[in-house]
């Protein structure tokens, strides 16, 4: 065991003469975490519909008046007003306007009849995101229409109540847990990686195979030092995402604690995976050159950054041996649920089991002599 | 039961011998010198006997261990400086030797004792909490040096172990060598292309080429085995037909070599040889455009065996070149 720690304090005693590198490890999933957090998370807003009043009843009043409304309050969007739809619809094709509603001619005496009146709505559907807004925003306020409009005396209709369990998750508490992950793997990919191959090729292994160091302790020496790597990072992103991402209680001990249980064995199954991806490498441009195409085959088909049920086939049955999705799912339970222990046991189990098989294979692969 | 013995040992790659059956033995106490020029295969041999290449025939015992199947007791007792250096930058002196000295399982109450009477031995006493990064090159070997011997060996071996380091450095690790060699009773086993390291250090030289052992014998044994106690090495204005057959027959002369007209003459005595040559060329009506005479050199051993120098041998690349990685591609 000796020789196990002599490998693991050698890593230590580097990382604690120039900790920058680790540190800068963390710049990409802080980043990734603010700018995609915000830019994905918010609601639409400020979005310009043309609106055609072709009717210029009351009704029709009424409608130009919620729409004003809209644009006042949730500001979701603000109306501009047309007197001709091939206009307005000629501005929507030319991205002046994000959508028209089109009041038709007799709409109030439509209303009025009770015979089916309608209202038109034109979207840009090259952008699905705004058009799905409009359409929600736009549903709702008719469907507001009936209920407190004119006609109170129509009969009651089935409705949905939804019961939120949690309180509001913006975009960013969703992608939290993943950038943790994907902190933990970088740290891993630099470690277990990068670092490591380039060790090998200027022929620092080679001083180690002299010794009496067996591959097995050699591999567990590795391992251990870079899953300890990997916690750190997933601690200090863990502490520094809370406050970014607005968890509440970042440093809530329990929380802490039951995060470390998925943390520790999540670090040891990136790196055991990555000594497993390296052991017969020897080049050192292998690890640069893949980094990008692991870090995309295994961080987005996790449900990182959107949920695992939206997958095709293919992806989700990556997604099922995929690492990510076992540290994602344990981290996001704990911080967005704060759920116990029995929640994330799972997660646990299935990373344990990976990194044993991960390190078995690696330690099988390794070649003591050439 | 000699410290390292060495029977018929072969390696191959594919199609390719990089060593070709040799055998020899190093005895209890000796400097043992493997000379020969880059890709000869010294290298090669150096990693079988120190467990970090299997041997694709033959055997090799180190202190009665042999090399494949009792790998782990091999590596207990040897100490090992590879060719490349591979301390660690990022780390101190004193943090390099512990970490060995923890690999090689030194006793937590011994280490620190070790570790500095080494780095004291080696001159870097002074040195011993500064990084690697801020060492010269010839510091950096001192370093791995004695780092090889922190776990106590009673063999080294040391792969050019002077390679890239400057003269006033090479001079330096060769005192450091013999010192600890002397107050440490090490058997030592160095690979060199320099000749003038395995004739300083060395009490026995083998000379390996093309993978293969071409003679084995004591520096001095060596060059008393080729003819004549000096060389002479001249060119001519011009070379007349039968050049090479008149030079050999002037009196005192046993070989007469030419590589780009230059002659190189072994004689038995200089002084006597140098008086005919001018007499012939004057006879031949040319003159002699230089003229050197040395005594006879581990150089002069080497042509005589391969028949060529050990400079105009080819050079292979660097093991470890990472240069790609630095150049614009």
């Amino acid at each position: 065991m000796q020789r196990v720690w002599a490998i693991i304090e050698r890593d230590l005693r580097k990382f604690q003469h120039s900790p920058f590198l680790m540190f800068a490890s963390l710049v990409l999933p802080l980043s990734q975490l603010v700018i995609l957090g915000y830019a994905f998370g918010g609601n639409l807003k400020h979005l310009k519909v043309g609106v055609v009043d072709q009717d210029g009843g009351m009704g029709a009043v009424k409608v130009r008046e919620m729409l004003q409304a809209v644009g006042a309050t949730a500001k979701t969007f603000s109306t501009v007003d047309y007197s001709n739809l091939g206009r307005a619809v000629s501005d929507l094709r030319n991205g002046r306007l994000n959508g028209v509603v089109d009041i038709p001619p007799h709409f109030t005496r439509d209303l009025l009849a009770r015979a089916d009146p309608r209202l038109g709505l034109v979207v840009d559907n090259t952008d699905n995101f705004t058009a799905s807004t409009l359409e929600g925003t736009l549903t709702s306020l008719v469907n507001d229409y009936y209920l407190n409009g004119i006609d109170a005396r129509r009969q009651p209709t089935l409705q949905l109540k939804t019961v939120e369990v949690y309180g509001y998750t913006p975009y960013i508490k969703f992608l939290f847990p993943g950038i943790i992950a994907l902190s933990i793997f970088i740290t891993a990919m630099i470690g277990g990686g990068i670092i490591f191959i380039d060790d090998k090729a200027r022929g620092l292994h080679e001083g180690y195979l002299v010794t009496p160091i067996t591959k097995t302790e050699l591999i567990l020496g590795f391992n251990l030092a870079g899953a300890f790597k990997g916690v750190l990072a997933g601690l200090v992103l863990t502490i520094f995402g809370s406050l970014i991402a607005g968890v509440p209680h970042p440093l809530d001990p329990m929380r802490t604690f039951k995060m470390l249980l998925v943390i520790c064995p999540a670090a040891t199954a990136f790196i055991s995976m990555m000594f497993l991806l390296m052991v017969r490498i020897s080049d050192p441009l292998v690890p640069r050159a893949i980094f990008g195409v692991l870090n995309t085959l295994l961080y987005f088909p996790s449900g990182a950054v959107y949920p695992v049920n939206a997958f095709p086939r293919w992806m989700r049955v990556i997604a099922t041996v995929d690492p990510f999705t076992y540290a994602v799912h344990g981290f996001r339970t704990l911080l967005l649920k704060n759920t116990g222990f029995g929640a994330i046991a799972g997660d646990v189990a299935f990373l344990v089991v990976f990194s044993v098989i991960m390190t078995a294979a690696a330690t099988a692969l390794f070649q003591r002599t050439v | 039961m000699d410290d390292i013995e060495v029977e018929k040992i072969t390696k191959r790659f594919g199609d390719f011998t990089a060593v070709d059956e040799i055998s020899f033995t190093v005895g209890h106490g000796e400097t043992f010198g493997l000379l020969g020029p880059n890709g000869a295969g010294k290298s090669t041999l150096i990693r079988m006997l120190t467990t970090l290449t299997p041997p694709t025939a033959g055997s090799a015992r180190v202190l009665g261990h042999d090399v494949v199947r009792e790998a782990g007791a091999v590596r207990k007792s040897i100490g090992v400086i590879p060719q490349v250096m591979t301390s660690d930058l990022d780390l101190t002196a004193e943090e390099n030797m512990t970490i060995f000295a923890r690999l090689y399982g030194v006793p937590k109450d011994r280490r620190k004792h070790v570790i500095r009477e080494l780095l004291a031995a080696v001159q870097l006493a002074d040195w011993l909490d500064k990084p690697v990064r801020t060492f010269s090159g010839g510091m950096r070997r001192r370093l791995e040096i004695a780092r090889g011997l922190v776990h106590e060996p009673k063999i080294f071996f040391l792969d050019e172990p002077t390679t890239g380091l400057d003269p006033v450095s090479r001079v330096a690790v060769w005192e450091m060598i013999e010192q600890l060699k002397r107050e440490r009773d090490l058997t030592v086993l160095i690979t060199t292309h320099y000749l003038e390291e395995a004739d300083k250090l060395c009490n026995r030289v083998a000379i390996v080429d093309h993978g293969k052992l071409v003679a084995l014998d004591s520096p001095l044994k060596l060059k008393a085995t080729i003819p004549g106690n000096n060389v002479l090495e001249v060119s001519f204005s011009r070379v007349p037909d039968g050049w090479s057959e008149t030079l050999r027959a002037l009196p005192e002369v046993s070989q007469v070599t030419a590589t780009d007209h230059v002659f190189r003459i072994a004689s038995n005595n200089g002084p006597r040889t140098t008086v005919e040559l001018f007499e012939a060329a004057r006879r031949a009506d040319i003159s002699v455009a230089s003229l050197s005479v040395q005594s006879t050199t581990l150089d002069d051993v080497f042509v005589h065996y391969t028949g060529r120098q050990l400079r105009d041998a080819p050079q292979e690349n660097l093991h470890y070149d990472m240069s790609f990685m630095y150049k614009p591609r």
